[in-house]
């Protein structure tokens, strides 16, 4: 299997439309365009059909119209050479069946084993490999219910790197998670976008988004907006994107110019804020660690 | 006083008993550990009953009845399919309409045309009188069920647990759903002739379940139920003949009992085990 052919990792999804059983379209003539080392954020409300893209993306929905290609395949093609890997959120996995932490990791290399899917040195080798990088090879041994949050998680990043696929599917991948694990998570992505990765993060969790993503996808049945993140995420896209769900705070009277004039303190409950500046610029972005570093 | 104890040997329809239920009780057993997981309990009853009307056609016809089975078992699991499609309601009740529909159609059709079989085998199940015919179709479906799960164990464990993994590895995930439905179909026709149709789903869920609790891996879990669904069958079919009680409630029986010692013994899971760390970090926050 070559899992390094030449042609351009890229992907692609032209004009899809999912119409479900019932009669529901989750949605609509979807398109936008991705190439290699980027880390692109999936962002919608609920029912948004976000996890329906995600599933089209997995192959796990056809669309009714339109196509999604990973490097001009189409998806099926891509699922059985590798291409693919999936990050589950926690609640997806039944955390009371008997396997290992090291029995997960090698499920991200059955597609590289023969039918009986016994692991060869190399096999064995990727998976530590793998488990050494998120720090996890240590409990290598432990039934997986027997982890928490944070490295549950890491576990299952360790078997999508395990996968050495082309693109990584996370999702929610900081819900129930620890501070720890979401910096080993952000540096992972990065790592991987160094590669020459495809990294799509579906959230709502819209503070977090400038945090690691270069590029972004707005979804509320149709794609509102695509491409780098300091051009997508506009007051106004958001606006449209989330309609009346999100909560807006104006500082109209900003006090920044008569105090230290850069500084700004803001102190949030739950989930991280996203902080626009006059204009609708973005105001916070962790600059130390983008791979562009786009000045607002 | 040895004598005595082999004396079930010196005949050979208990000999036939023995070593057939203890091949069944094995394939089951090794079945049970996904059908625990799975959470298709109530799958494996229901196809147990709905075989009934293919076995007793097969009978009538004189083809293998494992096929009878496997035709009756595929409707049944296809019209389940087909309404859940269809109806909205819940899947158990969809389960529930299906499968005692087929069993009635198979009562029906025994009490209209007579046949070799009648109702006491079917509930009971015939182990003391099965046929050399039967043996040989037992003996190829726990062969075929036996090789198919060392084969594809692994894959089929990885779509239980997790199915969507399985998806993105592109897998065929509905073979694989039609492989277990499959070995499912041939493995109740087995065990419906060696403890009849109410205790099958027994035969195939105890061991499993009982196996869950001793092992925190699946590889030995699968050796666990395996050997405790083999051992239980043969101790049962022997234990039956002193007694000259059923075999297939013997069999039953005995499993269940290791199932109780297991949850209450079992060093990790079981309700002792559980007490003594609950004990243990009592005293700890004593301290």
């Amino acid at each position: 299997m070559t899992s390094l052919s030449p042609e351009k990792l890229t992907i692609t999804v032209r004009g899809v439309t999912v119409t479900y059983s019932n009669g529901h379209r989750a949605i609509e003539e979807a398109s936008f365009h991705l190439e290699a080392g980027c880390i692109c954020a999936l962002v919608g409300v609920n029912g948004s059909g976000k996890s329906t893209l995600f599933k089209a993306l997995m192959g796990f929905v056809k669309p009714t119209d339109g196509d999604v290609l990973i490097s001009e395949r189409p998806v099926l093609e891509a699922q059985k050479r590798n291409w693919i890997a999936y990050v589950p959120q926690a609640e997806e996995v039944d955390w009371t069946f008997p396997v290992s932490v090291w029995d997960v990791v090698l499920m991200g290399r059955y597609g590289y084993m023969n039918f009986l899917r016994m692991a060869s040195s190399n096999d064995k080798k990727i998976a530590e490999e793998s488990l050494q990088k998120v720090q996890m090879w240590d409990f290598r041994d432990r039934q997986i219910g027997e982890l928490s949050g944070g490295q549950k998680k890491r576990v299952f990043l360790a078997r999508a790197l395990a996968q050495q696929s082309r693109v990584i599917l996370l999702d929610e991948p900081f819900t129930g998670v620890d501070v720890k694990t979401e910096n080993a998570i952000i540096d992972l992505m990065r790592e991987l976008r160094a590669e020459g990765k495809i990294i799509l993060v579906s959230t709502h969790n819209l503070g977090s988004v400038p945090d690691f993503c270069d590029h972004a996808v707005l979804i509320n049945r149709r794609v509102l907006a695509w491409g780098p993140l300091n051009e997508v995420f506009t007051e106004e896209n958001l606006t449209k994107a989330f309609g009346g769900v999100l909560r807006h705070f104006h500082f109209d009277k900003s006090t920044i110019d008569d105090n230290d004039g850069r500084s700004v303190t803001l102190i949030t409950d739950d989930e991280r804020p996203l902080v626009l500046g006059k204009g609708g610029h973005l105001e916070h972005r962790n600059l130390t660690n983008s791979k562009e570093g786009n000045e607002p | 006083m040895i004598s005595d104890l082999l004396m079930p040997f010196q005949y050979e329809y208990m000999q036939k008993a023995i070593f057939v239920s203890a091949l069944v009780g094995a394939v089951c057993g090794l079945l049970s550990c996904f059908l625990t997981l799975k959470g298709w309990s109530l799958m494996g009853d229901a196809l147990s009953h709905a075989i009934i009307p293919g076995v007793v056609v097969a009978y009538g016809l004189g083809i293998p009845i494992a096929l009878g089975a496997f035709v009756a078992g595929t409707l049944a699991t296809g019209a389940i399919g087909w309404i859940k499609e269809m109806v909205a309601i819940r899947d158990d009740a969809i389960i529930g309409v299906v499968f005692s529909t087929f069993f009635a159609i198979g009562l029906l059709l025994i009490s209209l045309y007579p046949s070799p079989i009648n109702l006491k085998m079917i509930v009971f199940g015939n182990i003391l009188g099965i046929s050399d015919q039967d043996i040989v179709q037992l003996l190829a479906i726990s062969a075929l069920c036996l090789a198919t799960i060392f084969i594809f164990w692994k894959d089929l464990f990885l779509w239980c647990f997790d199915p969507i993994q399985a998806q993105v590895l592109g897998f065929p995930v509905r073979l694989l759903k039609f492989m277990l439905l499959t070995l499912l179909t041939l493995t109740a026709v087995a065990a419906l002739q060696t403890v009849g149709v109410c205790l099958v789903v027994a035969m195939l869920i105890t061991p499993g379940a009982t196996a869950y609790l001793l092992s925190d891996r699946f590889g030995t879990m699968m050796i666990i139920a395996l050997f405790l669904g083999s051992l239980t069958s043969f101790c049962g079919a022997y234990l039956s003949y002193f007694f000259d009680g059923s075999v297939g409630g013997s069999i039953v029986v005995l499993q269940t009992s290791l199932f109780l010692i297991a949850w209450i013994f079992a060093p990790k899971h079981g309700i002792l085990a559980m007490k003594g760390f609950k004990m243990k970090s009592l005293r700890l926050e004593f301290k």
